[in-house]
């Protein structure tokens, strides 16, 4: 211990970084909060144009439909591999497509679809918000009266919203047929086997739920996109750090709030 | 009129604006001179509201700004028109969308073809008939400060704030950009406030000429008494001298 530091200096300037910190972590989802309610509020005073909703729902939705294509086609084939090993000597083939479906459905649809959606649309909006703020066009569009935040950033949230639950239905039905090959190809699953399993398993409320659960991770990409974009300092180091804090934080936090919305959804709501 | 009153703002830790007072008086072109790193960009972003100061006043013809909330900021800010330093073009737009796009926001009562020919003659204004089509990206440095000016002048300002115009100009784009400062002042008889560290450029354009240093007006005479002055911190940025009251930072 270098001279003259006691333990108890050590233990106060620890405990002064963790009061810092927390100050700087409460402070942050402060303003992200206040970002959230000043969209809302101007989303509803008044909605922003047609052209420039559909132009953000083109750019996350259009956009991101191969990307999510690719990725639901090997999570319905993982998912039919795995689910047949565990079944070995235990469960019957013929629940196989049921267990895909639901398991698709109510979890990995929405979920995996938001976690590509957020690394890819999340990076993107943080990215581009990032260089505008930077390159001061963010107060060019204040010096001109116009909110930024119903320019920027509600047609960008409000697309999100739009798209993922849309993206998700695709996911959904991609993943199930991604199964489906796996189970006729290799699985030795007849085709009207995998298809009766289905319409025994398949629930609205799964469904539903998925797609309810969509509409809140959209909210969580676009809105994490735009507030770190908003909050980009210093030229291209910072656009990098905004980017990398969007696409992080929108993870953890879809994570979060899919531990929580299964909660209320399948513990309180559908018990 | 802008009368500002002992404007005080601290940016990390530092005291960029110290008490400043000014008066920027309707109908003139006043050039605001100063070393880089001097608040001269902060003083004109607390002036259209962009930023908020830790302390003083500005009042625009009598409005008091300081305190209003970003909507009531966002009706002032339409009497504004604003050149950035960078230009701040919209880069994902054509530069006639860049042109349009405060006449689409706020004057929704507009027609197609009226908001066409306002852009058009707004570009013509700063001579780049022609170019409404073009990308930002595709511009050079003296032709995006000139976008930046028709987009500045969409809504018929009351007053022009302009950030280091001629900044990273060769000599002769900085005399266009001078010229039409000049140009646009006769024809359309607005208020401006020009930011800037290019003396000749003040010499060119200005009514009247302060020097802003470590926060505060140092300095406050018309173009012709600043030739002339033995003010030592004037003469001295005048120079382009290293020696004097002004501290290279």
């Amino acid at each position: 211990m270098p001279n003259g530091v006691t333990p108890d200096d050590l233990a106060l300037s620890g405990l002064r970084i963790v009061r810092a910190r927390l100050g700087d972590w409460l402070a942050e989802i402060g303003r992200a909060t206040s970002m959230m309610l000043e969209t809302t509020q101007a989303s509803l005073e008044r909605l922003p144009s047609a052209r420039l909703i559909t132009q953000q729902m083109e750019a996350i939705g259009v956009g991101s439909l191969w990307l999510v294509i690719v990725v639901s086609v090997f999570t319905g084939a993982v998912a039919a591999v795995q689910a047949a090993y565990q079944f070995t000597a235990v469960v019957p083939l013929k629940y196989l497509s049921g267990v895909i479906l639901r398991s698709v459905v109510i979890e990995l649809g929405p979920v995996l679809t938001a976690l590509v959606i957020g690394g890819r649309v999340g990076a993107s909006i943080a990215a581009e918000l990032g260089t505008m703020k930077v390159t001061e066009q963010i107060d060019a569009l204040r010096a001109m009266g116009i909110s930024p935040v119903r320019y920027l950033v509600a047609p960008r949230v409000i697309a999100a919203i739009i798209m993922l639950p849309i993206l998700t239905i695709y996911a959904d039905a991609i993943a199930v047929l991604g199964g489906y090959v796996v189970a006729v190809v290799s699985l030795n699953v007849s085709t009207p086997t995998y298809m009766q399993g289905l319409r025994e398993f398949f629930h609205m409320k799964d469904l539903l739920s998925g797609l309810l659960k969509a509409v809140f991770f959209g909210n969580i990409i676009g809105m994490m996109g735009c507030y770190y974009g908003f909050q980009t300092e210093g030229g291209a180091e910072g656009v990098g750090k905004a980017t990398t804090s969007a696409v992080v934080t929108s993870c953890v936090l879809i994570l979060i709030l899919d531990y929580i919305l299964a909660t209320i959804l399948f513990r309180i709501i559908f018990l | 009129m802008i009368e500002i009153r002992r404007l005080a703002k601290r940016l990390s830790h530092r005291s960029v604006l110290d008490g400043l007072d000014l008066d920027v008086r309707t109908g003139e072109t006043l050039v605001v001179l100063g070393p880089s790193g001097t608040g001269k960009s902060v003083l004109l972003k607390h002036i259209i509201g962009l930023m908020q100061p830790d302390a003083g006043s500005i009042r625009i013809d009598g409005e008091e700004i300081v305190g209003l909330s970003e909507k009531e900021l966002s009706r002032v800010r339409r009497r504004f028109g604003m050149l950035f330093q960078g230009a701040a073009l919209f880069d994902s737009m054509t530069v006639g969308e860049n042109v349009a796009l405060a006449m689409l926001e706020h004057a929704r009562e507009m027609d197609a073809a009226e908001v066409r020919r306002r852009v058009l003659e707004r570009l013509e204004w700063v001579g780049l008939k022609g170019a409404e089509t073009l990308k930002p990206a595709s511009l050079s440095g003296g032709m995006r400060k000139r976008v930046g000016l028709a987009r500045a002048l969409a809504m018929d300002p009351e007053y022009i704030l302009y950030d280091e115009p001629t900044t990273g100009l060769d000599p002769i784009m900085a005399d266009v950009i001078n010229q039409l400062i000049r140009d646009l002042q006769k024809q359309l008889n607005v208020t401006s406030v020009i930011v800037t560290h290019d003396i000749k450029s003040a010499y060119s354009v200005a009514d009247r000429i302060v020097l802003l240093y470590e926060g505060r007006v140092r300095y406050d005479g018309t173009a012709e008494e600043t030739r002339r002055t033995q003010d030592a911190m004037m003469r001295q940025f005048i120079e382009g001298s290293s020696q004097g009251p002004i501290k290279p930072v």
